[in-house]
C-alpha cells in the first residue's frame, strides 16, 4: 500500500480512533452470539453467570442444558419437523425459484423489472400481513394445523432469496459458452449439464441455502398457521423464551449458532468457487 | 419481392413473440404458485377490512329497514320491528353470538345489550320501542342504532375509521375516540419513529464500519465481512435471545454495572423501548452494511487522493468526494433497513414490553385475541400501503439489483 499522505500525530489519532470505533461496532455484532455459548454451560438453571462460572470452577458447568435436549421428546420432534420442514420448501423454492430466474435473465422478458419486484415481494411484506393472510387462506382449504400449509407457507418465504442469487449469478452469464459449446458438437443436454449446469450450480446451492436458513429460523407463520404437530425449532424457542424460559433454549441457540456458520462458510466457499468463472470474458 | 419481405419480417417478428412467451413461461409456475399462496391470500384478508355482510346476512329485514333510515332523529317503526323479530329468530338458530360481536366492534358494549335483548325478543309486542326500552334504556339512545345502521351495509369503512382513532355518530359525522381509545395513530407513529431511528443507528454504527473494512487488505476484508454475515446468517431467535440474556434486569450487563454500581445502577434495558432498539438495531445492521460495503469498494482510491494532491484536507476530500460516492450504497441500505423495520413483530414482541410494541404486534392482537379481523385488515391495509410505497420507491429509484445477500 501507499505511503498515506497525511502523517500527522493528529491524522494518527484518527486512524486509531477509526479502527477502534470499527471495532466495537464489530463486538456490537458479534458479542451477543458469543456470550451465548459459554452460558449453555452453565450448571445452574440461571441466564446469568454464576460466580462459580466466572471464577472457572468445574463446577460451575455442565452439559445438562445438552442432555435435556437429547431427552426431551418435544425438542427431538421439533427438530425432525423443522428439518423435514426446511428440506421439502427449498427443494420447492429451488426449482420454482431457478426457473423463473432464467427467465428474468433473458433480455426478451417482458415487464422484467415488474415480475422481479412482484417475485421478491414476499421479502419485504410484513410477516404478520402474510402469515395473517395465509391463515385464512390455508384454513378454507383445509391445509391449516398440516405440514404442507408450513411448507407451502415457507417455500413463499424463500422463493426470492433464490430468485435474488440466481439473477445475480446469471447476469454474469455468458450465454455465448452454450453456443460455443453447440458448435463444438454438444447437444443441447450436454451443453446444459456440462457448461450451464457448473457455472450456475453455485449461486444456485447459495440460495437453496439462504431459502434453508429462512426455514429454519421461520416462526410467524408457523405461530398462525401450525397446530401442536406442527413445531419446529424456533416454534420451542419462542414457547420455552415466551412462557418457561429454561437454559435448554441456550444450548439450541449455541447449536443453532455452530449450523449457521457451517451454512455461512458453505456459501462463503460457494462464492470462491464461483469467483474464477465469473472472471470469464464478457462479450 | 415485397411480400417476400414482408414474410421475413412478420416471421421474424413470430418467433420474437414465441420467444418471449417461451420466456414468460419460465416465470409462470412461480407466479402462480405466489398468485395461489401469497398474492390472493393476502388481497382476501385486506378485503375483510371493507366487505363484512354479517348484519345484513343474519339481521336481513332489520338491515334493510335501517339502511333508508338517514340517521337522523328517531329510527323507523318498520325497523325497529323488524329488529324484534330478526332477533327472536337470531336467538333460535344460533347466530346472535356472531352478530353481537360484529356489533360491538362498531361500538363497545353493544354485545352485552344484543344478548341480553335477543334472549327475550320472541316475547315483543307492539308498541316494540316500548318492548326494547323495557330491556335497557340503551335502546332509547339513536347511537345505539346508528351503529346497527352503520353495520347493515355489506361495505363499511367503519374499519378503517376506527384505524384513525375515529367513530361515527349515527348520521355518519366522523369523531374521534375517547382519548384513553386512541391507540393505532400512536402505535403508527412509533412504528415510523422506531424504523427511524433504527436506520439512522443502523448508519451511525454501519457506515464507518464499511468504510472502515473495505479499507482494508483483500484477506482481512473476508475475515472481517465474515464477522458481519455470521449475525445476519444466525436465526432471528438466537439472536433475541442472547439480548434477554444480556439485557434483562439480571441479565449480563446489569450484573456487570452491579458488581461496580450496587444494584441502584441496574438499568431497564428490556421490556420497554430501549430493548426492541438495541436488539432491531443488531438485526438489521448487517442489511446496512452490506450494500455500503459493495459501493465503497467500487470507488477508485484515486480519486481522494486526487483531491488531496489538489489542495483538500483528507476531511474535505472524504466529505467532498469520496461521501456523495458512497450515499447510493447507504441509501440503498437505509431504506431496505427501514422497510424491514416497519414490518417487525418477532423482537418487539420478545423485548419490547408494553412501551416497545410496534403496529404488528397490534394486528396480530386483533388477528388472534380480539378476533376483530376486519380492524386487523384495517391496519394490514396502511401498513401495507406504506410498505409498497417504499418498495416502489426502492425498485425505481435503487433498483432491485441492488438487493444482494452478501
Amino acid at each position: 500500500m501507499a505511503e498515506p499522505l497525511h502523517n500527522t500525530p493528529k491524522d494518527k489519532a484518527e486512524r486509531v480512533i477509526s479502527r477502534g470505533y470499527a471495532y466495537l461496532v464489530l463486538a456490537f455484532l458479534v458479542a451477543p452470539l458469543l456470550v451465548i455459548v459459554p452460558l449453555s454451560f452453565n450448571a445452574e438453571p440461571y441466564f446469568t453467570f454464576t460466580t462459580k462460572m466466572l471464577t472457572l470452577d468445574p463446577d460451575g458447568f455442565s452439559f445438562r442444558w445438552y442432555r435435556d435436549i437429547v431427552e426431551n421428546p418435544q425438542w427431538l420432534e421439533a427438530i425432525g419437523n423443522s428439518l423435514v420442514i426446511a428440506l421439502a420448501s427449498t427443494f420447492l423454492a429451488t426449482v420454482l425459484g431457478t426457473l423463473a430466474a432464467v427467465g428474468l435473465a433473458r433480455s426478451n422478458m417482458p415487464f422484467r423489472d415488474f415480475f422481479m419486484a412482484l417475485l421478491i415481494s414476499p421479502l419485504v411484506v410484513p410477516i404478520v400481513i402474510a402469515a395473517a393472510g395465509m391463515y385464512f387462506f390455508y384454513s378454507s382449504v383445509g391445509l391449516a394445523q398440516s405440514h404442507l400449509g408450513i411448507i407451502l407457507a415457507h417455500t413463499t418465504l424463500g422463493v426470492p432469496f433464490v430468485v435474488i442469487t440466481m439473477t445475480a449469478t446469471l447476469s454474469g452469464f455468458d450465454r455465448n459458452l452454450i453456443k460455443a459449446a453447440g458448435s463444438l458438437g454438444a447437444d443441447p443436454i450436454t451443453a446444459f449439464f456440462r457448461v450451464t449446469l457448473p457455472l450456475v450450480a453455485p449461486g444456485m446451492i447459495s440460495g437453496a441455502l439462504f431459502a434453508f436458513a429462512a426455514s429454519f429460523d421461520e416462526v410467524v407463520t408457523v405461530l398462525f398457521l401450525g397446530g401442536p404437530e406442527q413445531r419446529t425449532i424456533p416454534r420451542q424457542m419462542w414457547s420455552g423464551i415466551r412462557e418457561q424460559i429454561s437454559p435448554t433454549i441456550l444450548a439450541v441457540a449455541t447449536l443453532l449458532i455452530i449450523f449457521s456458520s457451517l451454512l455461512l462458510l458453505a456459501v462463503e466457499m460457494l462464492r470462491r468457487w464461483h469467483a474464477p468463472h465469473a472472471q470469464l470474458p464478457k462479450r | 419481392m415485397t411480400t417476400e419481405t414482408t414474410s421475413l419480417a412478420e416471421q421474424f417478428k413470430r418467433s420474437g413473440k414465441n420467444a418471449r412467451r417461451g420466456t414468460f413461461l419460465l416465470v409462470l409456475p412461480l407466479l402462480a404458485f405466489l398468485t395461489i399462496t401469497f398474492f390472493l391470500p393476502i388481497f382476501n384478508m385486506l378485503n375483510r377490512s371493507i366487505e363484512d355482510a354479517t348484519i345484513a346476512d343474519n339481521l336481513p329485514r332489520s338491515a334493510d329497514a335501517l339502511r333508508s333510515w338517514n340517521g337522523k332523529g328517531r329510527p323507523p317503526f318498520s325497523a325497529i320491528a323488524a329488529l324484534a323479530d330478526d332477533l327472536a329468530r337470531a336467538h333460535r338458530e344460533g347466530t346472535i353470538g356472531r352478530i353481537a360481536t360484529r356489533l360491538n366492534f362498531e361500538r363497545p358494549g353493544m354485545r352485552s345489550l344484543l344478548m341480553k335483548t335477543a334472549r327475550v325478543a320472541s316475547t315483543f309486542e307492539p308498541p316494540y320501542a316500548q318492548a326494547f326500552n323495557a330491556v335497557d334504556l340503551q335502546w332509547s339512545d339513536p347511537e345505539v342504532w346508528g351503529a346497527l345502521r352503520h353495520a347493515s351495509a355489506s361495505y363499511t369503512s367503519g374499519y378503517y375509521i376506527a384505524a384513525f382513532d375515529e367513530t361515527r355518530k349515527a348520521d355518519g359525522t366522523r369523531v374521534p375516540r375517547a382519548e384513553e381509545e386512541q391507540v393505532y395513530v400512536m402505535l403508527f407513529q412509533r412504528t415510523l419513529w422506531v424504523a427511524f431511528l433504527v436506520t439512522a443507528l443502523c448508519f451511525v454504527l454501519g457506515y464507518p464500519l464499511a468504510y472502515f473494512i473495505s479499507q482494508q487488505d483483500e484477506k482481512t476484508r473476508h475475515l472481517l465481512l465474515i464477522l458481519v454475515l455470521l449475525p445476519f446468517w444466525t436465526s432471528l431467535l438466537v439472536r433475541t435471545t442472547s439480548w434477554i440474556a444480556l439485557l434483562q434486569t439480571n441479565g449480563i450487563l446489569n450484573d456487570g454495572l452491579a458488581f461496580f454500581g450496587g444494584d441502584g445502577a441496574r438499568l431497564d434495558l428490556m421490556h420497554n423501548m430501549n430493548g426492541t432498539l438495541i436488539a432491531m438495531t443488531h438485526i438489521l445492521l448487517p442489511f446496512m452494511i452490506l450494500p455500503t460495503y459493495s459501493v465503497m469498494l467500487s470507488v477508485p482510491p484515486a480519486l481522494t487522493r486526487a483531491a488531496v494532491s489538489l489542495g483538500a484536507t483528507p476531511w474535505t476530500a472524504f466529505w467532498r468526494v469520496y461521501f456523495p460516492m458512497t450515499l447510493p450504497g447507504a441509501a440503498a441500505g437505509g431504506l431496505l433497513v427501514f422497510i424491514l423495520a416497519l414490518g417487525y413483530y418477532i423482537t418487539p414482541t420478545l423485548v419490547g414490553g408494553r412501551s416497545g410494541q410496534l403496529i404488528s404486534n397490534m394486528i396480530q392482537f386483533h388477528m388472534q385475541t380480539s378476533l376483530n379481523w376486519g380492524l386487523a385488515a384495517a391496519l394490514g391495509g396502511i401498513l401495507l400501503a406504506i410498505v409498497t410505497v417504499l418498495y416502489i420507491v426502492y425498485a425505481r429509484v435503487i433498483g432491485l439489483n441492488r438487493l444482494r445477500l452478501g
